[in-house]
This record gives structure tokens, C-alpha cells and sequence, in this order.
């Protein structure tokens, strides 16, 4: 029976306005009363969890992640990846298109659906591309995907360059009420660059693009959604550019949000250099939250796990991220995990692919740059991760309303822990975080009642 | 003396003294390259590799002739009839040269950091010829040497860099080698190649010609990679040449004792004029011969020589 008790615990729920220590009741897999009621008509030989000094919120949601089925799954799985996002404390998360094959077609979207209901251990909802193959040729039959279940259209991993395609897809998807996701980059200005334009690309000779190259895109996309009426939701934004023009859009009503990654609000492009050019500069008084004894982590330069995309930018943008995120520019939180095998990341960075894992870490560094900071709330934290990424992908997740799937999360926001990349139930190791001392964890993960993590 | 370093991957992790200690040890090795037999058994039994994954003739055959010199066998190796072609990955590559015992790898690669991720993956001595737009350590340190030999104590000097920045390997290497030795440095170009963002490196950037080459003591040029860069750019090499080239007219505005550089391979007629490059100014030729004195005296350091043995070593062919 997927009936269980969490008590002593301090339930935030955002989406009814709820911070308070109270019990909180399960039954048949959905929740059924909070606080007295909850003790009341919980059955006495119940399934508990003591969370006192815990946080109980909705299970959270993770709308960027790469699973690489089908055709990948050398680097992640629908299973491993499923896994991992438990550990991390994501309930639902939302698959990105850019596998092999592109998700491009229902059938597609049906073989990653049986694999879902086959071997995930959370709940898992995909996106279908914008264009067939993510080419960005012509449109992916958008409909169909629709009808198939997908919940965004997106050509992640690529971006759509053609400004009159992508007003077609605009146009098209607002038929179904399908929003919109965009990976924005500007290919031109983006060249063969593998990291920032700025001062840490003078002085480490690679091919590097300016945070135009996604201005550029995003200032794209405010006019196509003000144009087209239809929400266009920015992915991963890296650069202090791209959160201007997303505030000022936003101020003057137009469909548009954006996301930020936690590896965006806490590393720079100083990080390629190596440890020890990060620490001095940008590096400093990022760990002061942490209050037990470690040893800093210490990294070489070219190190392929500080390789993504797009690319940890300046000191800049890294801190206009973070404010985005607090001011609520920035309304939704996400990993963009990014699984790849390890002799793939052992190469020269040119040839490396782009990259990084992020679903272990994501609620710690959140917890650490925004909660520990106190720029922000637990309840307006928590919030980025479960009503406004539910909002935008319209799916009825992220509440503890009576009667919702009895998906929760348990953490910690106290706790210190060192992050070890190796004990990770996902496939691939590709974290930058390895050695990193952080602060806020997932104790359970709870989905439909079952607890399928407990740390 | 300082050198406790296996390898040579950058001029920007060097100290001053170590600088220092590779061209005074360059100097010993120079004198070599006068005698009658010019070889020193500085390196007999050590197996040297030149692993060029990009094409070099210069650098390669100077290396080439560096490990020879100093009698140690020599491997040359490059993508063209290697293994590239057929899919293996760097690492692989690498670690195979280990096995066969190689001692020093010399490694030229398109990658910038491709030198610092093989001395991470092998226990074999790794010298940098080159990576990417990063980094051209042994160029960089031949230019030193080449101005050291001519200027003496560059604490104080002018230098200006002339040409694309922003590509450029050898300004990379340059602008913290000649920093680190009190030289003060100016980059000049079109923008496109010399962005001012390069001041960030603690260079001064100008794009008046004039002013960049009337207050130099030494005047480094560097070469065009037009075959890369045309349309983009800067519209026409005849343009570049127009606005940028040393041309008689600007040689006129050189101090009367303004040296005259160019790491090659030129491109007479572009960024400058085929009469002034074999003009008494220029020292092109005699960076070749030095390069030669440099990478010797590099090999001869990471291998684990002391500078204190070299003098005897060189004694025993005598």
C-alpha cells in the first residue's frame, strides 16, 4: 500500500502558501490530510518517517534533463538517469529531444514511454523537437507529438535559427497550448567557440563566443513571443544580457520566461583556468556557508568537466544569474544534466563534448547560493522547482494539495556534505562538483506515496 | 639556476628565473652549433617523439635536429600517416608511445590545452610546440633569447606585437614571456584581430600604426593567416597591407636602432615588404639558429639535466 506518514516535519508548499511544522498524510499514493487531520486519520500500522529538522515539500520537478535513450544509452539511461534524479530529490523531470533519434515522431515518443514505464523509478514526461532531426529545416509534426504526450517542443542541444520557422512553430503550437522551449544561441556568433569571450579566453587560446551569441537569441524570441502571443521559455540563460532583456520583457507582459542552471550562478569561466585562478577572484567567499572542516577542491586548467553549454561566463553574468533567479526573472530552476562517458570528457577540450551532470548536486548549490545566502526564502526557493516549472509545462505537479500524487521531497537545507562524483547511481560521472563541499540535502524521495530514496 | 619542471606546456606558469635559467642554458648549447662536431651526448639512451597532429615543418625539423644534436633518438610522428585517421583518440595514441618507452613527447597540436591534458595522462616528459591559439612556448622563449642576445636586459624595453593577436600562439606566449622580463608591451592590428579586450592581459592596444612603431625597441611581426581569416576579418590582404604592412614609408618611423622580428614563415609583400625582412633590421634568421640553442637547452632541462653537469657534458666530445 502506498500509504505513509511524515511527521514533525516543516511542510512548505508554495502553491498554497503552507510553511509550518505539521504532519503530512499519504494515502493510496496521494495526499490526504496535513497536520491534526493527518495524525488522525493516518491507520495505525502506518509507514513513517520522524522528519523533524526536515523540510517536506512536493516532490520536485527538473524540466531539462538529458536521458540519451534512444540511441545513447552508453552514457544514461531512462533507469540510471530516473535513479540519480531520486538521489538528487527530483520526482518528475522532463526529457530533452536531442537523442538518437531526435524525438522527433509519436513512435518516438512511444518507445521512450514504454522504457518509462518499464525502468523509471520517478515520473518522466518528454519534450518533441521543433523541427525534424533538430535540423532546423523544416517543422516536426508538431501535432502528432502532441497527441503522442509530450508536454514542450524544443530542438535543445540545437537552436532554430530560422527567425521565420520559428514564428511558424510559434504560430503552429499555440493550437495546442504546447509552450515553447529554446536553447538560445546565435550560431554565427557562436562559431566554433567553446567557452566565454572575455579575459580568461585572451589568455587560454580557445575558440570562445561573446554572451551575445545568446542575447542575440533571446532578444529573438521576446519579439516572436510578443508577436505570436505564444510563451517562449529561454533554457539554461548564462549571461547578465540575456536576464536584462528577459526582465524588461516580462515587465511589459510578453510570454516569456527563463531558466537558470546551478552550475550558471556558481562557476565562471575562470573555473577553466584551473583551481587555482578561480579561487583567488571569482571563487571567493563562495564556500563561506559552509561551517565544517574541508579541504578545497582543486582542479587543473582545460579540465573537460568545466566544458557546457553554454559556457560558465564571467563573474558578471554569473551574479546576474543569481539575481535573476531571486528577483524571479529567472522563474525556474534546472540541471540541463548532461550525461556523457568518461573517455569521451578525457580528451582535448576542443574535441570534448559539451556538458555536465547536475541532478545530485542542483538542490544542494541552490540551497547553498540562495537559501544559505539569504537572498531567498525555503518557500521561494522550492517554488523554482515545483509550481512554476508545473505552470509552464502545464502538468498538475508541484503541490501538496489534498488529493495530489503523493509525490514528496525530504531535505535538509542544513546539512554539510561533500559531493563524491563516483556514488552516483547514474551512468556517467561528468560533474564538476566532484570534492565540493555543500550544504542541503536530500534525505527522501517520495513518489505516489512509495519511498524509493532514503539517505 | 632553477628548472625542477618535467615539463615545458606555457610561458604563463614560468617564473622570471626559469626563463632565465632555459637561455642561459641556450647559450652553452649555441656555442655547440660552432664546433666542427655538433653534438653533445647530453641525452644519449633517451628516446625523443615529435607528435605533430598539426603540420609544422619549422618547429618539427628544428626539434628534429635539437634531439640529434644532443643524441637521442628521435621519432617523428605525425597525423597524416598516423593512427588519427583511423579513429584512435589522443589518449591512446599517447600512452602508446609511453609504452614504447618514449622519454620526452613533443607534442603540436590544433587543440589549445592539448599539450597540459598529455602530461596529465603520461608519465613521459611533455614539451608543448604549439596548441591551438593558446600557447608556443619554445618560440616564445627564442624570441627572448633573440632579443636578450641583442638588446641585453629588456626591463624597460618596448616591444611591439604587429599583426593577428587574436589567433596568435606566439603572442599568447610573447606577452607573458617579455612581461615576466620587465619588457613592456604593445599590440597592434586591425580590431577584429587585436580586440581591446586584450588588455586584459596587461598590454597596451593601439591601432595607430604610428604611434605602436615609433616608440619600439623591437618590433615583432607576426604573420597573417590569411588562408584562415580573409572575408572576415579584414576585407583584403592588399588592405591589411595598406594600413598595417612595414613598408619604407614606416620603417622611417622606427628608432634608428628598432629591431625587426618575425617568428615565419613570412608572407613578403603582406605585413611587410620583401627588402626590409632581408634588411641588416631584421633578425629572422638568426631566431631559426637560436631556436635551435633553445630547444636543445629545453630537452636537455626536462629531462632532468643540471646545469651544473652540462659544462662536463659538453667536455666529453671534445
Amino acid at each position: 500500500m502506498n500509504d505513509l506518514l511524515i511527521l514533525n516535519g516543516r511542510v512548505i508548499d508554495p502553491a498554497n502558501d503552507i510553511d509550518t511544522h505539521q504532519s503530512l498524510l499519504i494515502l493510496n499514493g496521494k495526499v490526504a490530510a496535513l497536520g491534526a487531520e493527518a495524525d488522525a486519520k493516518a491507520p495505525s500500522d502506518v509507514k513513517k518517517i520522524d522528519a523533524k529538522g526536515l523540510v517536506v515539500c512536493p516532490g520536485l520537478l527538473d524540466i531539462h534533463v538529458h536521458f540519451r535513450e534512444p540511441g545513447q544509452s552508453a552514457k544514461e539511461t531512462i533507469e540510471t538517469g530516473t535513479r540519480a534524479a531520486a538521489q538528487g530529490g527530483f520526482t518528475t523531470v522532463v526529457c530533452m529531444p536531442n537523442t538518437n533519434p531526435a524525438i522527433d515522431s509519436p513512435g518516438t515518443v512511444a518507445l521512450i514511454q514504454d522504457k518509462v514505464e518499464k525502468s523509471a523509478v520517478i515520473h518522466v514526461y518528454t519534450t518533441g523537437a521543433i523541427t525534424k532531426g533538430i535540423a532546423g529545416e523544416e517543422l516536426a509534426p508538431i501535432g502528432s507529438l502532441h497527441g503522442a504526450g509530450v508536454v514542450a517542443i524544443t530542438d535543445d542541444g540545437r537552436c532554430v535559427q530560422n527567425n521565420d520557422l520559428m514564428r511558424r512553430a510559434c504560430e503552429y503550437a499555440k493550437m495546442f497550448d504546447l509552450p515553447i522551449m529554446d536553447h538560445c544561441q546565435d550560431y554565427d556568433l557562436v562559431g566554433k567557440g567553446v567557452m566565454h569571450e572575455g579575459h580568461w579566453s585572451n589568455v587560454m587560446g580557445l575558440p570562445s563566443w561573446p554572451a551575445a551569441g545568446e542575447e542575440v537569441i533571446v532578444a529573438r524570441n521576446i519579439q516572436l513571443a510578443e508577436l505570436t502571443g505564444t510563451h517562449i521559455h529561454c533554457q539554461h540563460m548564462s549571461s547578465a544580457g540575456a536576464v536584462k532583456l528577459i526582465r524588461e520583457a516580462k515587465d511589459k507582459g510578453i510570454p516569456i520566461s527563463g531558466e537558470a542552471c546551478a552550475h550558471h550562478f556558481t562557476l565562471t569561466d575562470a573555473a577553466l583556468a584551473g583551481s587555482n585562478e578561480f579561487w583567488p577572484v571569482d571563487g571567493k567567499g563562495l564556500l563561506d556557508v559552509i561551517k565544517m572542516d574541508y579541504e578545497r577542491p582543486e582542479w587543473e586548467n582545460y579540465n573537460t568537466l568545466f566544458k557546457m553549454n553554454p559556457p560558465l561566463r564571467s563573474g558578471a553574468d554569473r551574479d546576474a544569474v543569481l539575481k535573476g533567479v531571486a528577483d524571479g526573472t529567472l522563474e525556474i530552476l534546472a540541471s540541463d544534466h548532461a550525461p556523457h562517458c568518461a573517455y569521451e570528457k578525457e580528451t582535448e577540450f576542443d574535441t570534448a563534448p559539451f556538458g555536465i551532470t547536475g541532478l545530485e548536486t542542483e538542490l544542494a548549490l541552490g540551497v547553498m547560493r540562495l537559501y544559505q545566502t539569504g537572498m531567498m526564502s525555503l518557500s521561494e526557493l522550492i517554488r523554482r522547482w515545483t509550481v512554476t516549472p508545473a505552470k509552464l509545462v502545464r502538468l498538475d505537479k508541484g503541490t501538496l494539495s489534498i488529493g495530489a500524487a503523493g509525490d514528496v521531497t525530504i531535505f535538509d537545507p542544513d546539512e554539510e556534505w561533500i559531493y563524491d562524483r563516483m556514488k552516483t547511481p547514474s551512468k556517467a560521472t561528468n560533474s564538476p562538483f566532484h570534492g565540493w563541499p555543500l550544504k542541503g540535502r536530500n534525505k527522501y524521495t517520495v513518489v505516489n506515496g512509495k519511498v524509493i530514496f532514503g539517505n | 639556476m632553477s628548472w625542477n619542471r618535467k615539463h615545458l606546456l606555457d610561458i604563463y606558469s614560468l617564473s622570471k628565473e626559469e626563463i632565465l635559467t632555459v637561455l642561459d642554458t641556450a647559450k652553452g648549447f649555441k656555442q655547440v652549433g660552432r664546433r666542427s662536431i655538433k653534438k653533445v651526448p647530453a641525452l644519449r639512451g633517451k628516446t625523443v617523439v615529435n607528435l605533430f597532429v598539426e603540420p609544422s615543418t619549422r618547429t618539427r625539423v628544428s626539434f628534429e635536429l635539437a634531439a640529434q644534436r644532443l643524441n637521442a633518438d628521435i621519432i617523428n610522428f605525425t597525423a597524416e600517416a598516423s593512427s588519427f585517421k583511423k579513429g584512435e583518440t589522443l589518449k591512446d595514441t599517447i600512452r602508446n608511445l609511453e609504452a614504447l618507452t618514449a622519454d620526452i613527447v613533443i607534442i603540436r597540436h590544433s587543440s589549445a590545452g592539448a599539450a597540459h591534458f598529455l602530461s596529465r595522462v603520461v608519465e613521459s616528459s611533455i614539451v608543448n610546440a604549439g596548441d591551438g591559439a593558446h600557447s608556443h612556448p619554445t618560440q616564445a622563449l627564442l624570441d627572448l633569447y633573440t632579443m636578450r642576445e641583442k638588446k641585453g636586459d629588456l626591463q624597460g624595453k618596448e616591444v611591439t606585437i604587429l599583426g593577428d593577436i587574436l589567433f596568435s600562439r606566439v603572442a599568447r606566449s610573447n606577452i607573458w614571456g617579455l612581461q615576466k622580463l620587465g619588457a613592456r608591451v604593445t599590440l597592434c592590428g586591425p580590431p577584429t584581430l587585436v580586440p581591446k579586450s586584450l588588455e586584459s592581459m596587461g598590454c597596451k592596444v593601439t591601432y595607430d600604426v604610428k604611434e605602436a612603431l615609433s616608440n619600439a625597441d623591437i618590433i615583432n611581426l607576426l604573420r597573417i593567416q590569411h588562408e584562415r581569416q580573409q572575408h572576415s576579418m579584414f576585407p583584403s590582404l592588399g588592405e591589411y597591407s595598406k594600413l598595417f604592412g612595414l613598408n619604407q614609408e614606416r620603417l622611417a618611423w622606427l628608432k634608428p636602432d628598432a629591431m625587426i622580428m618575425h617568428p615565419g614563415p613570412i608572407n613578403r609583400g603582406v605585413e611587410i615588404e620583401s627588402e626590409i625582412a632581408d634588411s641588416e633590421r631584421s633578425v629572422v634568421l638568426e631566431q631559426v639558429t637560436n631556436g635551435l640553442a633553445v630547444r636543445m637547452a629545453v630537452l636537455f632541462l626536462v629531462s632532468g639535466g643540471k646545469v651544473a653537469s652540462l659544462e662536463q657534458k659538453m667536455g666529453d666530445v671534445n
